[in-house]
């Protein structure tokens, strides 16, 4: 009965709608596949759509982790202010995060132009495209893992200080492996949320083919030469890589469960 | 924590949704038709104060009370929406091309919808100017200036955006012309000036406000009337516009949706609206607006003397119409994509 419930909506909500987009993708032949797939455009742009995600991602897993843990093992004025604070991002339209972005990393903002003068480019290259889903991902790893810190008794990491461990041997062997599920659950939604990104980066991107278009922005090119079938193909390869990188990571977590379960 | 913000950014919307439908239903309790123009980017000025015109005089002739409805984004997409759906009455957009497109694929109105209306249907046209820093400092005065080395260009992207296309062809143009033809010097010309692109918007608004907001790039290549806009924006002490030698008749064509129209019941007024674009009034509030009107008679002459004269190139006679400009230089593969193409 659950299931049957469960395995309708899901197809009703996720699993048609993504069927309907690879049927389309595939009408287009497997030779126009392959051609679109393999264009260095196509590439270029996938590379940076995969790439900047995975940077921001992997920033976040940092950050986002220390900021959990100092919104929870900390009491400071301002605390309740920071901890609101970190869900602006999901709320604010990504339109408005993208021209708040430009505004300040532009050449003639208040940090693009301190970095004008160190000689580099913020915005309209890609590293503005990282950026912008550093601060579109934020919230996915810091509102995972805060929970789950929030449940970790501190009595552990202080039996742990006891019996002679070094503040790093704690950190890695006695609170990671703890948070560890959450920590990389947290990492994967960012990684997936910058993946789809557009709103935001379009704005401070640059947009120029090859350096700093993104595979979204590709699609949305595709669409308005009305070539809806080359648009699907992009979307399905974006899906798939998406889908294979999600599952590795999901296969991953597991693993690492399996392991700590055994200590 | 969170769950309080969702709930109250939940109540919030939920006050916005209701206080929306508020807006959205007031005017129709007194409004007794509405009507839905679906145009390009920078018309938002434009329009607002035509149809402010246009209802007053509509309710003058009828006694009715009219509601017009805009909408503005890049051309393309704006085409793209009708075809998917929108229900424009009206549309008015930046080239023939994207009201083909709708004619073509969605057959919403005849092929021959140009043909309906005076001038090609097009009520009122601008052209491609430069838009430069105070002054001058790269002494920029024409489009040869623009390929130089060291120089920033500003441009949106000629596939997401009707405007940046007609600014690609303006340069062709002048290429084709200065180069007597030479094909592979024009496109050598072309590719040296969209090397000097640091960043391709989406639409024409964005480029004007990557150019004067986000202060990147030497020169902007803008639509006159936006341009002038820019002037009166962010002042005249600020920038200047340069008028190159040549460039480009850019017809901005408008056209009755038949279908939508006649489902909306909207036939009539959808033509009257159109009607009026041409007529004395709108073509004064078009050239006031730094627009070229169709009919010049009409206009404040202190407008008109605003507006340079420039040779320009007609997009028929000089590129075989949108259809064939549009596959040569735009479609997926053609001579705007081959410049971005790693050299092998």
């Amino acid at each position: 009965m659950t299931l049957g419930i469960t395995m309708t909506a899901l197809c009703l909500i996720v699993l048609i709608p993504l069927s309907a987009l690879v049927l389309r993708a595939l009408s287009v032949g497997p030779e126009a596949f392959w051609d679109i797939t393999s264009d260095p455009r196509t590439l270029a742009a996938l590379k940076l759509s995969f790439g900047a995600a995975f940077i921001a991602a992997a920033i976040n897993m940092v950050f986002g982790t220390l900021l959990a843990w100092v919104i929870v093992r900390y009491r400071f004025a301002g605390r309740k202010l920071i901890d609101a604070a970190i869900d602006l991002p999901f709320a604010l339209p990504t339109a408005v995060a993208g021209i708040a972005l430009a505004t300040i990393y532009a050449p003639n903002g208040w940090i693009g132009a301190v970095a004008k003068e160190l000689g580099f480019k913020i915005a309209f290259t890609p590293l503005g495209v990282v950026l912008a889903l550093i601060f579109i991902g934020l919230p996915f790893v810091v509102r995972t893992v805060q929970p789950v810190l929030e449940e970790t008794e501190l009595d552990i990491e202080e039996a742990s200080a006891l019996l002679g461990a070094s503040r790093i041997r704690t950190i890695f062997q006695v609170v990671l492996p703890q948070i560890y599920p959450a920590f990389l659950t947290g990492t994967a939604l960012a990684f997936a949320r910058g993946v789809g990104e557009y709103g935001s980066i379009i704005f401070i991107a640059g947009n120029i083919p090859m350096v700093s278009e993104i595979a979204p922005l590709l699609i949305v090119i595709k669409l308005e030469e009305f070539d809806y079938a080359g648009a699907t193909v992009v979307a399905t390869i974006m899906l798939a890589t998406s889908f294979i990188l999600l599952l590795a990571i999901n296969r991953f977590q597991a693993w690492g469960q399996n392991k700590i379960g055994n200590v | 924590m969170s769950i309080n913000i969702i709930r109250r950014s939940f109540s919030l919307g939920l006050a916005a949704v209701t206080f929306a439908a508020m807006l959205a239903t007031a005017p129709q309790a007194f409004a007794d038709s509405s009507l839905l123009n679906v145009s390009y980017d920078p018309t938002r000025e434009l329009y607002k104060s035509i149809n402010a015109a246009f209802a007053a005089d509509w309710k003058t002739k009828t006694g009715e009370t009219i509601t017009i409805n805009q909408s503005h984004g890049g051309s393309g997409k704006q085409a793209r929406a009708v075809i998917d759906g929108l229900k424009a009455d009206v549309v008015t957009l930046a080239l023939a091309g994207d009201i083909d497109a709708i004619a073509e694929k969605a057959k919403l109105l005849p092929a021959d919808w140009a043909t309906r209306l005076p001038h090609n249907s097009t009520p009122f046209s601008s052209t491609i100017v430069f838009l430069v820093h105070k002054g001058n400092p790269k002494a920029i005065k024409d489009w040869g200036d623009l390929a130089g080395q060291g120089l920033e260009v500003i441009t949106p992207n000629p596939k997401t955006s009707g405007g940046a296309r007609w600014n690609f062809l303006a340069a062709w143009a002048w290429a084709n012309k200065a180069y007597g033809g030479d094909e592979a010097k024009t496109k050598e010309y072309i590719t040296n000036l969209y090397k000097n692109v640091p960043v391709l918007d989406t639409g024409a608004r964005g480029s004007t406000t990557t150019f004067a907001q986000r202060g990147i790039g030497d020169v902007l290549i803008s639509w006159e009337s936006d341009a002038f806009l820019a002037l009166d924006e962010f002042g005249a002490d600020k920038f200047e516009i340069i008028v190159p030698s040549i460039s480009i008749a850019a017809e901005t064509p408008v056209a009755v949706i038949d279908e939508n129209a006649k489902a909306n019941g909207n036939e009539k007024l959808a033509k009257a609206y159109l009607d009026y674009l041409f007529a004395p009034a709108a073509q004064k509030i078009a050239a006031h607006q730094h627009y070229r009107p169709s009919d010049p008679s009409a206009a404040d002459p202190a407008d008109l003397a605003k507006l340079p004269k420039i040779e320009l190139v007609n997009i028929n006679d000089a590129f075989g119409g949108w259809a064939k400009a549009q596959k040569t230089y735009f479609s997926d593969g053609g001579v705007f994509d081959l410049l971005y193409k790693p050299r092998s």
